[in-house]
């Protein structure tokens, strides 16, 4: 790889000391997101900003910027808020705009409803929707996968469990499709992984608000009796993508077990927190633009857009059809403030990235855990491996 | 491990007796969340003293006299200066906000800092104690080193992925060199025909001739450990011997010390160290080659000419950076 790769970057380097002064290469994105209609969340440090993910585009706006203006490259990226109702006609704008490289945070089923109205012209990056199902049977082949699967989430949390021989897995798991899928995510990596699911309970969701006022009291009496009677088991994973139960079950449960997943230690692809790899540059540089910590999304979307800018000045080109070549070639590469670089999966297009671990105020671990081995590249020992996957639309 | 350090300690102390100069050298040795600085004899690779120098000291560099220690705090904000006789600090240098890099004019002013939250390069006079100017740079800069001819001041920014080269005539920068991800570190040959360049997460270092009109990405070096995983392979701080024929390219949590042929650019060796090998310093007769270890709180001591690791020293915690004092 080396020798052939030096010529074409000696070549590019002599192109773009030169560039300066030339016509600008305009870069335009845009950000999509759609807001459902939901419930406030269980905690409200989870409260969702009204700028929640557009800030994270005008971060990367900014780090392409200072890079474009050495190359003489001009980034730019609008940002659409847009409800169900609505986001048929903001993609109309945006593609009207003649943008063709759009990040959209949205659920699965609208995800896929944009990139096919889109078409095969469009790049779209998902930095909202986990389900694991849109990088394997309904995968397409204009939408790469910046945001974590659940399949990668789930992966990254049971590696950290086995790693500390917590092997015996008490699952409880919400009421709703997503919980399920989340819930799924959990067996199939309890299984990959040797440990042993003793037994699967539902929280079924009634509906109604969050805990109110005093409902701690409430939660201390309905969780201990809720969790009463599990066989024997070393850890609590909970598998709750509603945000129905999952940071009740702490200090709460019958048997005293540590808690994973949507409570306890939970795997993100970013958190507030997070320092090393010279995270901490990141984040103060997030929060002086925000005023606010960074959330998941914000990241996801910093890094959707990096992607692009990352792709533009290696290929000094604006066309999406180039790019996506280039973002699932062997020579992409990011620098996530994770400790590694980050690359795309050729079959998916799913970004290969560690999931840390958090609970909530430190970086505890981050997985892939050490030991776990893979042919290509240990950091495809989470999530949706190449066999597993049954997505075709990256085959050619 | 410890069984080996014992063996190589004995050998290095019978070594040492017939070839150490007449006058032996300070060795010191930043620790990051030790706060403090230790010091070590380079003739009995004995620690002589630890003294405080501030929160978070990283870059560390001395006077060309060997007077004067300048420590980037970074959690101060400010590079502060000892005197090397009583380690008293002196005075502190306006750095602009988490230093953590510098390089210096040789004539020992000014410092070329870089300003990791700022994307600035702040040159600072280092008698006047103040700032001549600030040259913004790209996202995160961090490596900086400054070419034999003193003309050119490069820095490294580590999210632009970027070796910006800022005349020092008017700190405008003439030349841009894209890079591999992050990088770290950036050195020249003693005959400023050279610039190496080490990325950390891309895992290469690029060799950029600099002896024309612009300068010219015209090489990366790429590394394999076997049993390594290639993703921990990751170069960081560097040193090429005076003598420009051999590179040493400290390759962080792989724990080794990449030793590169500088004429062909190939690996000859690799040399096991401490944990999370950092930085590097030569002695100034560049018999010896001092690596800082993060995460095993100890520096190692490699023979130059023999390519080997002689023993490892106990400082304080997590050691990042390190300097020689001169003959």
């Amino acid at each position: 790889m080396l020798p052939s790769l030096t010529v074409i970057l000696a070549a590019l380097a002599l192109t773009m000391a030169g560039a300066t002064g030339a016509l600008a290469l305009e870069i335009k994105s845009a950000v999509l997101r759609i807001s459902y209609p939901e419930l406030l969340p269980i905690s409200r440090l989870d409260l969702k900003p009204d700028d929640l993910g557009f800030v994270g585009a005008a971060l990367a706006d900014e780090d392409n910027q200072t890079t474009g203006s050495f190359l003489g490259m001009e980034f730019s990226t609008q940002t659409y808020p847009a409800t169900p109702e609505t986001f048929d006609a903001e993609l109309q704008k945006i593609l009207d705009d003649g943008v063709k490289l759009i990040v959209v945070i949205a659920n699965a089923e609208d995800t896929l409803r944009i990139a096919d109205t889109a078409g095969p012209e469009v790049l779209l990056l998902n930095a909202g929707a986990r389900e694991t199902s849109l990088r394997d049977d309904m995968c397409r082949a204009n939408i790469l996968h910046v945001t974590p699967s659940y399949n990668m989430l789930a992966d990254a949390v049971v590696q950290f469990a086995i790693w500390k021989q917590w092997r015996e897995v008490f699952l409880v798991h919400g009421s709703n499709p997503k919980d399920l899928a989340m819930r799924d995510a959990y067996t199939r990596a309890i299984t990959k992984f040797g440990g042993e699911v003793v037994e699967q309970r539902v929280f079924e969701d009634t509906g109604g608000a969050r805990r109110t006022d005093t409902g701690h009291v409430l939660v201390q009496r309905q969780i201990p009796v809720f969790t009463q009677n599990a066989p024997d088991h070393d850890v609590v994973i909970a598998a709750d993508a509603s945000d129905v139960f999952g940071p009740y079950l702490s200090y709460h449960s019958w048997t005293p077990r540590p808690v994973m997943g949507a409570g306890g230690l939970r795997p993100v692809s970013l958190h507030a927190s997070h320092e090393a790899w010279g995270a901490t540059q990141f984040q103060r540089r997030f929060e002086a633009l925000s005023g606010r910590y960074v959330q998941e999304e914000d990241y996801d979307v910093w890094l959707a857009i990096r992607t692009i800018g990352e792709a533009v000045t290696r290929t000094n080109s604006a066309d999406p059809a180039v790019l996506r070549e280039y973002i699932l070639g062997d020579e992409f590469e990011l620098a996530a403030f994770k400790g590694r670089k980050v690359n795309f999966r050729k079959w998916n297009g799913q970004l290969r990235a560690p999931v840390l671990l958090t609970d909530g105020r430190l970086t505890v671990s981050v997985s892939p855990q050490e030991g776990y081995l893979h042919q290509r590249s240990t950091l495809d020992t989470i999530g949706l491996d190449e066999p597993e996957s049954t997505c075709t639309a990256f085959d050619d | 491990m410890s069984i080996r350090a014992i063996l190589l300690a004995g050998s290095a102390a019978v070594a040492m007796g017939f070839s150490t100069p007449a006058w032996a050298n300070k060795v010191y040795v930043s620790n990051e969340k030790g706060n403090t600085v230790t010091v070590i004899d380079s003739e009995t690779w004995e620690v002589i003293t630890e003294f405080p120098s501030g929160n978070r000291p990283r870059g560390i560099g001395l006077s060309p006299d060997g007077k004067l220690l300048y420590v980037c705090a970074s959690d101060d904000d400010t590079v502060r200066v000892f005197e090397t006789e009583g380690y008293t600090e002196l005075y502190t240098l306006p750095s602009g906000p988490d230093p953590e890099l510098f390089t210096m004019h040789p004539s020992g002013s000014p410092l070329y800092i870089a300003n990791e939250d700022d994307n600035l390069v702040t040159v600072v006079d280092t008698e006047t104690r103040t700032v001549l100017a600030e040259v913004p740079v790209g996202v995160e800069p961090e490596g900086m080193a400054i070419s034999p001819d003193t003309k050119w001041v490069i820095n490294t920014s580590e999210t632009t992925n970027m070796a910006h080269f800022i005349d020092t005539s008017d700190y405008k920068i003439k030349h841009n060199i894209l890079v591999d991800q992050r990088p770290r570190y950036a050195t020249y040959t003693d005959d400023g025909a050279l610039l190496f360049v080490s990325s950390e997460i891309g895992g290469t270092v690029s060799v950029i001739d600099t002896s024309g009109d612009a300068p010219e990405l015209i090489h990366k070096i790429g590394f394999e450990v076997a049993g390594v995983q290639p993703e921990w392979l990751q170069p960081v701080g560097m040193k090429v011997t005076a003598d420009q024929k051999w590179l040493f390219v400290a390759l962080g949590p792989a724990n080794r010390v990449a030793v590169v042929n500088a004429e062909t650019f190939e690996v000859a060796d690799y040399i096991l160290v401490g944990q999370r090998v950092w930085q590097m310093g030569f002695t100034p007769d560049q018999k010896y080659l001092i690596t800082t270890n993060g995460n095993s709180n100890d520096v190692t001591i490699i023979d130059v000419a023999a390519q080997k690791a002689l023993k490892s020293v106990q400082v304080g915690q997590q050691p990042w950076g390190v300097v020689v004092s001169p003959n």
